[in-house]
């Protein structure tokens, strides 16, 4: 049996498959049909401090083998979900992350305060990077200074273990996992969706009533295993990558590109029951390929520029 | 009201397509084999149908359970009632028997079923008499006496007449070309029903089909003072709640509205509750 744990920092994960933030609710909405606690960790939907309702319907449209959404971060705020989600969370000994949102520096600080101080947090994921928001988050993100300032001062107030999560929607990837290394992130998460656009030609109008979204699904994942590979070469952190994995192989990719572990969104909606499936897809392969360890296989794709993790 | 999830025994069956019956150019009733999803199905809810096996489609599509098939009494299946529209409801209007299709459910808070001496009412447009054969059945095991308002653009869209008959269902028909009952909207008939009913006369409405209809709907009913349930249906992305892609604006008791997840909280919910545009 393959050792498949991994380490995000001071955490240790059981294995490294994580459920992405905005894709599996708060995590209690899956309890019934998923077992928490076999999962890597779980991400919360992304919390403000305040309560938020989001952008109206319709916030998603169907794109060839992907989605784009514009959700708009409709959220309990993050009392309410220390207050009425966390219990139940710890009740089945999930490993929570959660997924800290601010429209300014000191709301990250303080909503960051609030959960890293909570019971059951094992950690920060820092949403510079969502697209679907009109102030803060990928303001943040896109601005190397802004994402230095934000890592920096999220770390001075909590304990747990602060992870970025990175927007594709720059030039250099790279570079920013280079300034979050800098200001002391723990590891960092992504990609965040891309940017994107669907218009109805019949009415003329966008799809989605936020008009912009955010692409996800598998459409994106060669375009992210190639970002995770950038950074990989970059950072010498932790890196969690995501961007349309659906299967084992899919996983392993990331893996192989540079991730130490990998998070899950989109195929959760078409199949919630795919997080076995992957797991048990991942132990076939570390049986086939002799793994004593899973983390063996973290950036160690075989090309000429591939990087040395040494 | 507190909006919580009603979810148990959800279950994923690769279902066989035991039939395909096309009723029309666009509709047709899929019957699949998930006897598990069967012995659960209350009348409301719906399950998530993944129409194709790759990446496009990528999302599964929501449909209310139309009937639930029985073998020799024991719950075999279920069917969809379906209107094509898009790519998935071509690929499973195009389903061949023996075909396997991706079945999840049952899903969401299913219709209140009302007891005597209250009367069903039930108002169907289109492929919203998708959720009323369960109900009809289950409101005729109860003795409850049931009329299904009916409306669809023409006749030959006016699907299941006898089905409901048979079930003692009294049927008020509209369509749009006057090719079968009453020329017009459906709730146009419903509105004068309601009117000439006793006020000491209980009625419970049950509502399915097009958003504007919902609303005209919603407005009769308040209007003369009856509840009314309507079944939503909102692009949905996974059905269980994850993606919040499903929401209805519901009224939050303070003046102001808060999103719901039709998924969980609905499909069916309370018509007086929801902020109609």
């Amino acid at each position: 049996m393959t050792d498949l744990s991994v380490r995000i920092g001071s955490l240790e994960l059981k294995n490294p498959l994580i459920a992405a933030s905005g894709c599996f609710g708060y995590g209690v909405e899956y309890a019934d049909v998923v077992d928490l606690a076999s999962l890597g960790a779980i991400v919360s939907k992304g919390l403000f401090l305040q309560e938020r309702e989001g952008h109206p319907a319709p916030r998603i449209v169907e794109t060839p083998a992907g989605m784009v959404n514009a959700i708009g971060l409709q959220g309990i705020g993050a009392r309410r979900f220390i207050e009425e989600k966390l219990p139940e969370l710890r009740a089945r000994r999930a490993t929570v992350i959660v997924n800290v949102c601010g429209t300014t520096l000191d709301e990250y600080v303080e909503v960051s305060r609030m959960i890293g101080d909570a019971d059951g947090v094992a950690a920060i994921e820092l949403n510079i990077s969502c697209p679907n928001i009109k102030e803060g988050g990928i303001q943040f993100g896109c601005s190397l200074t802004g994402t230095y300032d934000v890592v920096k001062a999220v770390k001075k107030v909590t304990r747990v273990p602060v992870i970025p999560k990175l927007t594709p929607n720059v030039t250099d990837v790279a570079s920013f996992a280079r300034a979050a290394e800098d200001a002391g992130a723990d590891a960092i998460s992504l990609v965040n969706t891309f940017l994107a656009m669907v218009i109805d030609v019949d009415t003329r109008m966008p799809k989605i009533s936020n008009g912009v979204g955010g692409l996800s699904g598998p459409a994106i994942r060669p375009i992210a295993v190639r970002m995770v590979h950038e950074c990989r070469q970059m950072v010498k952190i932790p890196i969690i990558g995501m961007g349309g994995i659906s299967d084992a192989r899919d996983a392993l990719e990331f893996m192989i590109a540079g991730a130490d572990a990998v998070q899950v969104g989109t195929a959760n909606f078409v199949d919630p029951f795919v997080w076995a499936k992957i797991l048990d897809g991942i132990n076939d392969y570390a049986a086939r390929h002799h793994l004593t360890r899973l983390a063996d296989i973290v950036g160690t794709v075989q090309h000429e520029t591939a990087p040395s993790r040494s | 009201m507190k909006y919580t999830a009603v979810m148990s025994g959800v279950v994923d069956v690769a279902a066989r397509v035991i039939a395909n019956r096309r009723l029309s150019d666009d509709y047709n009733v899929l019957a699949l084999d998930a006897p598990d999803i069967a012995a659960n199905a209350a009348p409301g809810q719906f399950v998530m149908l993944k129409a194709g096996r790759g990446n496009d489609p990528l999302l599964r599509r929501p449909f209310s359970v139309f009937e639930v098939l029985r073998d020799g009494g024991a719950p075999a299946g279920v069917s969809i009632l379906s209107k094509r529209i898009g790519t998935s409801t071509r690929l499973l209007y195009d389903a061949q028997p023996g075909d396997v299709v991706s079945t999840l459910g049952p899903l969401g808070r299913p219709f209140t079923i009302v007891e005597p001496p209250a009367d069903a009412w039930m108002v169907a447009g289109g492929v919203g008499l998708a959720p009323f054969a369960t109900l009809a059945e289950a409101l005729r095991a109860r003795g409850v006496a049931s009329t299904l308002f009916y409306g669809a653009r023409r006749a030959a869209e006016l699907f299941y007449l006898d089905f409901f008959r048979n079930l003692g269902v009294e049927l008020v028909l509209t369509t749009e070309d006057g090719s079968l009952g009453e020329r017009g909207r459906v709730v146009a008939p419903l509105d004068r029903a309601l009117a000439a009913r006793p006020s000491a006369s209980p009625v419970m409405i049950y509502a399915c089909g097009p958003e504007r209809m919902l609303a005209a709907t919603a407005r009769t009913a308040a209007a003369h003072a009856r509840p009314c349930q309507v079944s939503v249906e909102r692009i949905m992305g996974c059905g269980l709640g994850g993606c919040y892609s499903c929401v209805v604006p519901m009224r939050n008791g303070n003046g102001g509205a808060h999103h719901v997840r039709s998924c969980i909280s609905g499909p069916v919910l309370p018509a007086d509750q929801i902020v109609w545009d």
